[in-house]
């Protein structure tokens, strides 16, 4: 090891403070104007908003005006294809009834695509909370308290060691029937497969939080808000949970497309949705197969559900920057 | 039209691949280099007694061999015995209490030793000794002892009569395993053995040199097999794992496998790939018969233990005109068209084949009527209310309809749903996992055996072409309850004592005339009864590619029965 | 330091046993059957004495010290009687596979070598990849190899192996036929050609992993590294008259390792539970073509004894990765 400790320039305790604390500059204005003022300049997030925006309009307000039913089943009418075909191919079977096209029992795949992102962004949403907060969490106490690190990372280990499926599937046997009874069978399985998917995806968030705090806090600038006195839940959400935001932005975003993809990785393997019930991820997955014959089966969910996760990611970076001035001007 | 190629049942197979081994592709054993079996779900072993499943079964099939088999239309030939005993040739005893084999002459095994007698009585030690735990168990059922009076003759012994004595030794899952190689691995030590069930010494075409479980086997030709010339291939390369659209991918669109087996795949999908021409589908037809079966019992939780007991029959399902329409509203062709397409065939019957068995009785279930069906609800009292869901006396016509993860069944789920919802039928769909759904975990109470649904939808068919076990599943007795285990065949809990006096009529009935007649009258009363809604004739089919000559697709044994037979077709 | 790590290795018996306790008792509750995947053909009399033979008929509180005792007893007597030739084992039963009825450390080790080579190279690959991306994206923040990283990266994450893996073969092995589609595990590579055909039927799998590997390391690190050029030790630095590739190479990295180095240590474990996936889609059938089958069809010897092992990685590993973190930010103190 290299003595690395003369070559870190010892900080001034007085400027070094909180790094996150806003720059207010104007007294007029306030702080969460300035982060709308720093986020605005960030191309990528505001386009990420914008898509964000939309795809949760389509999802919510389109069914309303196109109200098709993604579950009608028109079998003279399978395999329409989309109406850009029209243009290129006037041999291609196109309607304007369906101007997605329609799969192979001929369901509406506009409506389908709509009604699965409902569910796709749902889940997506909710695991990705979950996870988050789990995550930060865990990783936060077991980083800051040292009583609690050996329990907690313990723990952490044995979430970690247990096999997905198997567990999903014993969720299913103790509580799918209750959840049934009590919110009825499509929110009893939402619960479920969010439930399941939260909490077998936040430990890697918190090994990576734990990993940062412990670090952050033997900085200079933590041990002089300790020294002032600091009550340890200040400390961790005027101090720490600020310094790790990157971190935890990335796991938002990763964590989103991850719940995405198991969600129809489970459906695959009959532990998700009832097939009624389209999803983003269950429609790409049905549409593989005859990706050749009609790729815009695959195109179209493929398409929603990266879009989806880039622009999250955008957003998560022009937050992560308007939060931190430190990287801004660099 | 359809329908009669329908009742042709086990008809239908290749008619030009015999006439291939005819034309006189002949030559020295091994000229044709190397063949590529692929089957999407691998072999875990190659012992067909300590593993029931197809895939080992028909790996093993390569290497053990019994006395008789099924050729491709159901027919019994003799394999290793001289020929097939009846009672008209003496083979079979007058009481029907036993039968004698007679082995070929001059057979040896893969290692140069002959086979005798004393090998297939040892066949059936193993599989009956204590503690083995042995798959093929029924086959060697009501055996009381083999008798070998020389090294050619096998004589067995039933305690009772059976009309049909052609269980132990026939068919790909009762082969003759070799006494000199298993003898040390009877009963509890048979797991032991992982050389000896990973590479079992048989008289087949080929003899393993290297098997990797779960994944792939190599093979090469037997020095030591009976027929001169044969096999024309020297190895086998027997790849499995993945799923069937990339089996059906490696023969047909990249040529890089020459069989792909069980191709389950969208009828559209398998022509879209056969495009490419490299490679050719081949369908055969067997017992198997998608059904949905429909609960007798209340399976609601509130019974607590005795939920799916014959104690609480069903509040709307004993109803037989509610079983009646929803038997009616179904579009048996459409389902079978976006299913299976050209690999099903329309039937009305849960015992489609062999065709001696097809009844004719029931053949109006193939026109889809629901202007009928919801006359025959009107008329049984049951009023549509306020949305569009019929009741009577506060009973709402509302099921739950359960089946295994499976992308054709949720199509059908979804087909059937949308008619049955036509009639005012209220529908929920839930699909399994099917390592859970055909399980008989008595802890999960989503197995098909408990059916805690209203309806469900799988396949079953019976093994040869003797209806005689099958049609026994829907006797009283086999009910599933849980003095069982919940373990039993009888699905839908179906009782009738007429139905259980045909069962024992035909136990005791030898005549294959009369016991046809026997079979239908039971197949006709399940159906007549709406006990059991058939909703497809499902083929079996495979692909191979062009340049494989032989294949003769059999869905009465083994689909490699005959792979001594196949040979490359020049360019 | 070390008597940390003494300390937590002895912590780790403990643990391990606690989690193979809790493993066992969810395949227990778990529904499933080892005879689910027989035909229908067989009657329920015959699988109930399979069940048996299996040794299914004993309570939980048999089989699971019978399966400890296997574990840490009965297959370390194995090695060694086949190391030195001694007999120590005496015949005694070996863990058993349901499913194939042979030991599941044989079946392990066969897996190994494919594992090692498709799941393992792409994993190497996708870190080498991601730690240049990450550190010149963050460095050069909104350049064009940043934005171009950032979308390359999040699309490839996005986009789910199954459809991936697919795309790829019908691009090289359908339409080009560059590639074969089917991974040989028999394969061996002893000269040239035989490695430029390993290479081949390596590619399409490593390819599809790595870009999953490389997305996730390379997002953290650049998060990592856009946090610390921000910090003032950075200007010191500068300030100092320090090259720009020293400081940037040798201080920055080096405190942005932290989160980096996490997400490493709990990528290993999951290089030896296999890409389920993509593994079957290339039928490369190693250690998760293994797990997938052996979870189907409820082979719990096979699940327990996989699942356990990784259960060691991932406690090994997160202690490496713990003392990692002392090496990297000598502040940080356990004691």
């Amino acid at each position: 090891m290299t003595d690395n400790l003369p070559q870190r320039p010892a900080k001034p305790v007085l400027t070094a403070g909180d790094s996150s604390a806003p720059l207010t500059v104007e007294k007029t204005r306030n702080q969460w104007a300035d982060v709308w003022d720093q986020f605005k300049t960030h191309k990528g997030a505001v386009f990420g908003l914008f898509f964000l925006i939309f795809i949760t309009l389509f999802v919510t307000i389109g069914p309303v005006i196109w109200d098709v039913d993604p579950g009608k089943l028109d079998i003279r009418n399978k395999d329409v294809r989309p109406i850009y075909i029209g243009l290129v191919d006037s041999s291609a079977k196109v309607s304007w009834g369906n101007p997605m096209g329609t799969d192979n029992l001929g369901r509406d795949i506009m409506a389908n695509i709509m009604q699965g992102g409902r569910i796709s962004l749902a889940v997506g949403w909710t695991a990705m909370i979950l996870t988050l907060f789990l995550g930060t969490t865990i990783g936060v106490l077991a980083g800051y308290f040292r009583r609690l690190d050996g329990i907690l990372m313990r723990f952490t280990d044995l979430v970690l060691a247990l096999p997905l499926l198997p567990l999903l599937l014993v969720m299913m046997l103790l509580f799918r029937d209750p959840l049934r009874a009590a919110f009825g069978p499509e929110n009893g399985i939402f619960i479920l497969i969010v439930v399941g998917i939260g909490i077998t995806s936040w430990m890697q968030t918190a090994r990576i939080v734990r990993g940062d705090v412990m670090a952050l806090k033997e900085r200079e600038f933590v041990l002089a808000a300790r020294s002032i006195g600091t009550p340890a839940r200040r400390m961790i959400t005027r101090h720490l949970l600020p310094n790790v935001l990157s971190p935890i932005m990335v796991s938002a975003t990763l964590g989103l497309a991850t719940a995405i993809i198991t969600e129809s990785a489970l459906s695959f393997l009959g532990l998700g949705f009832p097939s009624d019930f389209p999803t983003w991820g269950k429609i790409l997955f049905d549409s593989v197969d005859r990706m050749t014959s009609f790729p815009e089966r695959v195109i179209w969910p493929g398409l929603a559900i990266s879009l989806t996760v880039l622009s999250v990611n955008y957003i998560g970076d022009g937050l992560r920057d308007a939060l931190d001035p430190r990287i801004r001007g660099l | 039209m359809k329908l009669k190629s329908a009742l042709m049942g086990a008809a239908a197979c290749m008619a030009w691949a015999p006439m291939a081994i005819a034309d006189g592709h002949e030559g020295e054993r091994g000229r044709d280099g190397e063949v590529k079996v692929i089957y999407w779900q691998a072999p875990s072993i190659l012992n067909p007694y300590l593993s029931g499943g197809t895939k080992e079964l028909e790996a093993a099939s390569l290497m053990l061999e019994p006395l008789a088999r099924y050729d491709t239309d159901g027919n019994l030939v003799a394999w290793l015995a001289q020929e097939v005993p009846t009672v008209a040739n003496g083979g079979v005893s007058e009481d029907l209490k036993s039968i004698t084999w007679k082995l070929q002459e001059g057979l040896l095994w893969s290692d140069g030793t002959p086979v005798t007698s004393e090998d297939v009585k040892f066949s059936w030690e193993y599989c009956t000794a204590e503690g083995g735990g042995c798959a093929q168990g029924e086959k060697y059922l009501d055996v009381v002892s083999v008798d070998t009076p020389d090294e050619l003759t096998v004589v067995v012994n039933f305690s009772v009569a059976k009309p049909f004595p052609y269980g132990p030794f026939v068919g790909a899952q009762a082969p003759i395993i070799q006494k000199a190689q298993f003898a040390e691995c009877l009963g509890p030590k048979a797991p032991e053995c992982t050389d000896e069930n990973f590479g079992p010494i048989g008289t087949g075409p080929f003899v393993v040199t290297d098997f990797r479980t779960n994944d792939v086997f190599t093979a090469v030709a037997n020095e030591n097999y009976r027929e001169a010339g044969k096999p024309a291939f020297a190895s086998v390369t027997f790849k499995g794992g993945g799923d069937a659209a990339a089996a059906g991918r490696a023969v047909h669109e990249t040529g890089e496998f020459d069989y792909a087996w069980n191709l389950q795949l969208a009828p559209d999908v398998l022509s879209g790939m056969a495009e490419t021409g490299i490679g050719e589908n081949v369908v055969a037809f067997g017992t198997s018969v998608e059904r949905i079966m429909i609960n007798m019992t209340d399976p609601s939780a509130e019974l607590g233990e005795e939920r799916g007991t014959a104690k609480h029959p069903h509040p709307f399902l004993t109803d037989k005109s509610v079983r009646q329409a929803m038997s009616m509203a179904i579009d048996r062709a459409l389902l079978t068209e976006v299913g299976y397409g050209e690999f099903g065939k329309l039937t009305c019957n849960v015992l489609p084949a062999p065709a001696i068995f097809n009844s004719s009785a029931n053949d109006g279930c193939l026109v889809q009527d629901i202007a009928g069906a919801n006359a025959v609800l009107d008329a049984a009292g049951w009023v549509a209310g306020g949305d569009g869901v019929r009741e009577k006396d506060g009973v709402r016509l509302s099921v739950l309809y359960q089946t295994s993860t499976n992308a054709v069944r949720q199509d059908y789920q979804a087909l059937i749903k949308q008619w049955w919802e036509e009639i005012g039928i209220e529908v929920e769909l839930r699909n399994i996992d099917a390592s859970v759904f055909f399980g008989s975990d008595p802890g999960s109470p989503d197995t098909f055996q408990k059916f805690f649904a209203d309806v469900e939808m799988y396949t079953n068919n019976f093994d040869g072409t003797d209806p005689e076990s099958y049609m026994a599943n829907w006797v009283c007795d086999d009910a599933p309850r849980p003095e069982t285990q919940w373990q039993g065949n009888n699905m839908p809990r179906f009782c009738s004592e007429d139905y259980d006096a045909l069962r024992a009529e035909m136990a005791s009935t030898g005549d294959i005339d009369e016991r046809a007649r026997l079979a239908k009258a039971m197949n006709d009363m399940l159906m007549q009864e709406y006990i059991i809604l058939p909703l497809t004739h499902r083929g079996r089919n495979s692909a191979h590619a062009k340049t494989l000559g032989g294949v003769a697709l059999n869905v009465w044994d083994s689909e490699l029965w005959n792979i001594a037979d196949w040979y490359r077709i020049g360019e | 330091m070390l008597t940390y790590t003494f300390r937590r290795v002895l912590i780790s018996i403990p643990t391990l046993l606690f989690i193979a306790f809790v493993i066992f008792m969810l395949l227990e509750l778990a529904p499933g059957d080892p005879m689910a995947s027989m035909p229908l053909t067989i009657p329920p009399e015959v699988r109930q004495e399979m069940r048996l033979a299996l040794g299914l008929g004993e309570p939980w509180y048999v089989r699971f010290p019978l399966w400890l005792r296997q574990f840490f007893v009965v297959e370390p007597q194995y090695w060694i009687d086949n190391a030195f030739g001694t007999n120590f084992a005496d015949g005694a039963q070996r863990i058993i596979s349901f499913q194939s009825r042979s030991p599941v450390f044989d079946t392990i080790a066969q897996r190994m070598p494919q594992t090692l080579w498709v799941v393992g190279m792409s994993y190497v690959v996708g870190v080498l990849i991601a730690l240049p991306i990450g550190i010149i994206s963050a460095y050069r923040q909104y350049s064009v190899f940043d934005q171009a990283g950032t979308f390359v990266s999040m699309i490839g994450f996005s986009v789910p192996p199954f459809f991936s893996g697919v795309l790829l073969i019908v691009i090289f092995s359908v339409q080009l036929k560059w590639l074969p589609s089917i991974y040989d595990t028999t394969h061996v590579v002893d000269d040239w050609n035989s490695f430029i055909f390993q290479l081949k039927q390596m590619i399409m799998p490593v390819m599809v992993l790595a870009l999953q590997t490389t997305a996730q390391v390379s997002r953290y690190m650049r998060a990592s590294m856009l946090d610390n050029l921000g910090q003032d030790y950075v200007r010191t630095a500068r300030a100092k008259g320090m090259s720009e590739s020293v400081v940037v190479m040798k201080h920055v990295v080096r405190n942005s390792m932290i989160p980096v180095v996490t997400v490493i240590a709990l990528g290993i474990p999951s290089i030896f539970g296999g890409a389920i996936i993509t593994e079957q889609i290339f039928k490369v059938n190693g250690l998760g073509q293994l797990l997938i089958i052996a979870l189907q069809g409820s082979d719990i010897p096979m699940v327990m004894t996989i699942t356990f092992l990784l259960a060691v990685l991932i406690v090994m590993m997160n202690l490496i990765a713990d003392i990692l973190y002392g090496i990297l930010d000598p502040r940080i103190r356990y004691d």
